[in-house]
């Protein structure tokens, strides 16, 4: 791998309640080289988006508090950068999209305006070229008709093309990250494919480099490079995809693989849940978060956090006490 | 005018959602099942919210201050409030009068003591006259709609134009002075508002969730109407109508004040103001202490008011 | 759009027409006598005088005819002739509308800078000093009444500290001061907890992140993104604080003795001048209603998902 663009180094995000502190983000590191994309998966409340936000800075301090680690965007920590230096990274350098695309634009502004903002916010243009500009790229993100389109609000666009809009804003300034956090999650399947399409190929033109948030494995395993599985605020799992899906080292990414539907399941094979709830981030269970769901759990496992460590490889890592036993199981992806 | 118009009615919160599981077996096997160990009533949570709130607590005291106050006024009173004495006019505050004398020696504390019957009594009588309008009307244009709804509606428009002093002084001029007249014109000219708010809410309760699955249960018309519709729409209008005491009140004392409200000889706040003023800059405490009555009447009600929606509906804080 | 705007006006006559009834029956119905009230107590009029007197204002006719003819002259825009001037009450009535209407822009002005700006300040500063004293100024500037606001504020300004003139609007826009602030106290309260309520609602929506992760500044998203999607419930709030700054008005006017139509109307009460407080309240009323419509078209400007029908 190459010299990463972005690497996150043993973060820990906390939030600090009135219930409790919930510990969202707890020592999670990683990196992201040009061009490449890095899948992030995890049930809801694992953490997952909050690295994202911290990366934006849009986490709200208070309450949420970094207990630890940096943030390196071009060598550049940005934790300890000051609010200006990280506007101007913020949806130039590093853009986000977000889940709901019904919420996520501005209902009282055009569409075309609220594009031409985070142009006329980076460069010095002028109001026309920078409106110009937002019909190109509405155009480039497959939205038919541009010109009227950019005249509309965002209510009077489908739940798809409000997506590929924000997709347009998000690409404006040719970002060298693309923070991506459930992009298609509020959408029908098929729009999904388009959209993932859509960023495919935005991302072979441009060669951003994406993180790809999402609970559903299988988008991963269709578009990453690299997948990095969350629980309870850590890190579980990193790899590449063929590491991780048919070596899986850590017994949550196997329930993850094995509560996964497959076209070419055979019906007796039934799927399989994961037992039990994830845990509040407030109770985190002592030693590895996961032992109370899993099947493998031992008393050291009750006691003492497994270090992330490398296992059959030097790029592939996992949190687990049990990860040989886990080598001898056949991961359901190789079925 | 469109809907729009009308005030923001407080959204229906989760107290709406709560109650609306009662008609499933009771609010109360609900939020047991739902809150674990503690066995927890729709009202039990309004109150501790309500008394975890200081202000609306403090609002309660004034409030009780405000009734006992009201009750006791010949007990508490030191003088009689008609009581004149030539002698003694325009005295300052003293230990004999603690409030000061008036300029027919009247003995202020007294009559302010005797005001709050009149405030009380205007305030919750006006807006209990409102309420039974309000509510009649606003459940008929909510409930039968169409020309029942429209007919109505552009009823309320019309006084809902007419700001509530315009309309009671009109009002007044008919029926003439007095308490009574007093509390006829400013409950004519509150209801509009509650029956708009009942309206609305009613109208959007009728399209909720739990109302069709309630209906797709086979629950019956009246049953709907009764055990949901109606419970939960009262709750904006309860509220509204806390604060519209206070309005009430303050209406009452400045009708007093222009003249047109209960008699001047009628020991009553807006009364006491007007007739203080005439010593404006040299005998401020004529019109200070009564004035200062009618604003610890109105705190009070406005105070167990916002306390009331905030418990009612925690969302808004 | 234009639709629409028929619509409202067609539902605006009805509400005046509805109104002018109400006002028409309390009027006339009032026990007294307006003639012999508005000439003056204990002046004994001679029966031909008399005479003249109520043909000259329908009162020797029914009161169907009476209010037939008030609304036909109503239609045109004439609203009679005062009894006690015995000049028409448009003329009376236009200079004191332009006093009443200097004092309502000037309230409003307050109520909308201070109102707003405190409103946006507490909420973007959310449980800062700042919110706590905006949140219990407004809490007690609402349980205090425009009256006692009035006086409160004569006593210290104008008579303790001199700064201000009392009464009266010899002083100029000095003048207008105390009656303006007096009579915006109480909606500038609600116009600034309206404003803070709505607007940290807006804060926790999903497009205001996106325009933080677009990179603009706190500055751009709160004045721009974020204010304009909290200020159109508070938009609408002014239009109904209109009809309680017309009752304000007439406190506000009778404290501080100044000359608008909220004075006119407590003296034409009390001389029974009927035409006058007719007038008047008809005057309150239209613009009342005319405010209303045009908050109603504002919104549809403001909140491109508000279609009008």
């Amino acid at each position: 791998m190459t010299e990463p663009l972005l690497s996150i180094e043993d973060l820990r995000v906390h939030f600090h309640t009135d219930a409790g502190v919930v510990k969202a983000v707890d020592g999670v590191s990683w990196s992201i080289g040009p061009g490449e994309t890095l899948g992030i998966v995890g049930e809801s409340g694992s953490g997952k988006s909050v690295s994202a936000l911290a990366v934006m800075g849009l986490v709200e301090v208070p309450p949420a508090r970094y207990e630890s680690g940096r943030i390196l965007f071009k060598g550049r920590d940005l934790l300890t950068a000051d609010d200006k230096e990280r506007r101007a990274i913020r949806g130039k350098e590093i853009s986000m999209i977000f889940q709901d695309p019904l919420t996520a634009l501005n209902p009282v502004f055009r569409v075309g305006h609220q594009i031409a903002e985070v142009i006329q916010a980076h460069e010095k243009m002028g109001r026309i070229a920078a409106r110009a500009k937002a019909v190109d790229l509405l155009g480039e993100v497959g939205i038919p008709n541009p010109r009227q389109r950019a005249r509309e609000y965002p209510h009077q666009f489908s739940g798809g093309m409000r997506q590929r809009a924000m997709i347009a804003m998000a690409l404006a300034l040719d970002p060298l990250v693309l923070l991506a956090d459930e992009p298609t999650t509020a959408l029908d399947v098929t729009v999904q494919a388009q959209i993932m399409d859509l960023l495919i190929r935005l991302q072979a033109d441009r060669g951003t480099a994406i993180v790809l948030i999402t609970h559903d494995l299988g988008l991963v395993a269709g578009h990453a490079d690299r997948v990095l599985v969350m629980y309870a605020g850590k890190v579980a799992e990193l790899g590449t995809i063929d590491d991780v899906y048919y070596r899986p080292r850590h017994p949550y990414t196997l329930g993850l693989l094995k509560s996964l539907a497959r076209m070419d399941q055979r019906r007796s094979d039934r799927l399989q849940p994961i037992v039990g709830q994830p845990p509040s981030l407030i109770r985190v269970p002592p030693g590895c978060p996961f032992n109370p769901r899993c099947p493998f759990a031992t008393d050291i496992c009750r006691q003492e956090m497994p270090p992330l460590e490398p296992k059959d490889g030097p790029d592939h890592l996992a949190a687990c006490h049990h990860s040989d036993q886990l080598a001898l199981q056949q991961s359901p992806a190789a079925s | 005018m469109t809907d729009q118009a009308v005030p923001a009615a407080p959204p229906v919160g989760e107290v709406t959602l709560e109650a609306g599981a009662s008609g499933f077996g009771g609010a109360e096997t609900q939020a047991a099942a739902v809150g674990g160990i503690t066995r927890q009533t729709q009202f039990g949570n309004v109150r501790r919210r309500f008394l975890r709130n200081k202000l609306a607590v403090v609002g309660l005291v004034m409030l009780t201050i405000v009734f006992v106050t009201a009750v006791f006024a010949p007990i508490i009173a030191t003088h009689p409030p008609r009581a004149q004495d030539l002698n003694i006019t325009l005295q300052g505050p003293s230990a004999q009068h603690w409030f000061g004398t008036d300029e027919l020696g009247r003995d202020v504390f007294s009559r302010v003591v005797h005001g709050t019957r009149i405030a009380v009594t205007v305030g919750l009588a006006s807006i209990f006259l409102a309420l039974v309008i309000g509510v009649v009307l606003g459940s008929v244009s909510g409930y039968l709609g169409r020309a029942w709804d429209a007919l109505i509606m552009r009823i309320a428009d019309v006084f809902f134009a007419f700001p509530l002093i315009i309309g009671a002084i009109m009002i007044i001029l008919v029926v003439g002075r007095g308490v009574a007249p007093v509390i006829i014109a400013l409950g004519l000219f509150s209801w509009a508002t509650i029956a708009r708010l009942l309206r609305s809410s009613i109208l959007s309760i009728r399209e909720s969730e739990y109302v069709e699955a309630a209906r797709s249960l086979g629950a019956s018309k009246w049953r709907i109407v009764t055990r949901h519709v109606l419970p939960n729409s009262m709750a904006p209008v309860l509220v509204y109508a806390m604060v519209s005491v206070a309005a009430a009140i303050v209406a009452q004392a400045s009708l007093s004040y222009l003249g047109v409200g209960v008699p001047p000889d009628v020991p009553d706040w807006g009364n006491m103001i007007s007739s203080g003023q005439k010593f404006f800059g040299f005998k401020d405490y004529l019109w200070f202490f009564p004035s200062m009555a009618v604003v610890f009447t109105v705190l009070g009600f406005v105070f167990v008011g916002d306390g009331l929606r905030d418990a009612l509906d925690p969302r808004l804080r | 759009m234009g639709k629409y705007v028929v619509r409202r006006l067609l539902q605006m006559m009805l509400v005046l027409f509805g109104a002018s009834i109400i006002l028409f029956i309390c009027l006339f119905v009032v026990p007294g006598d307006p003639i012999a009230t508005s000439q003056g107590e204990g002046r004994q009029l001679d029966p031909s005088t008399r005479a003249a007197l109520e043909r000259r204002y329908d009162l020797d006719k029914p009161l169907p005819q009476q209010y037939v003819s008030y609304l036909g002259r109503l239609s045109q825009g004439d609203l009679g002739e005062s009894y006690v001037y015995r000049r028409s009450v448009n003329t009376i009535l236009k200079e004191k509308l332009g006093n009443t209407a200097k004092l309502a822009v000037a309230a409003i002005g307050v109520m909308l800078a201070l109102g707003i700006s405190a409103g946006i300040l507490a909420a973007v500063f959310r449980y800062s000093f700042f919110d706590v004293l905006v949140t219990l100024s407004t809490t007690f500037a609402v349980g205090v009444p425009v009256l006692i606001i009035g006086l409160g504020l004569q006593n210290v300004f104008a008579i303790n500290l001199r700064w201000l003139p009392l009464q009266g609007q010899s002083a100029g826009n000095r003048a207008l001061i105390l009656p303006a602030i007096t009579l915006a106290s109480l909606d500038t309260a609600l116009v600034s907890r309206l404003m803070r309520g709505t607007m940290s609602e807006v804060m926790r929506a999903d497009y205001i992140r996106t325009a933080y992760a677009k990179g603009l500044s706190k500055r751009v998203v709160m004045l721009k993104h974020a204010l304009r999607n909290s200020i159109i419930p508070v938009l609408t709030y002014v239009g109904i604080a209109f009809g309680g700054l017309l009752g304000g008005a007439i406190i506000t006017e009778t404290v501080f003795n100044w000359n608008g139509i909220g004075l006119a109307l407590v003296g034409a009460i009390q001389s029974q001048d009927n035409p006058i407080v007719l007038g008047a309240v008809t005057y309150g009323v239209l613009v009342f209603v005319l405010v209303n419509l045009v908050v109603d078209v504002a919104y549809a400007f403001l909140d491109p998902r508000i279609r009008l029908e």
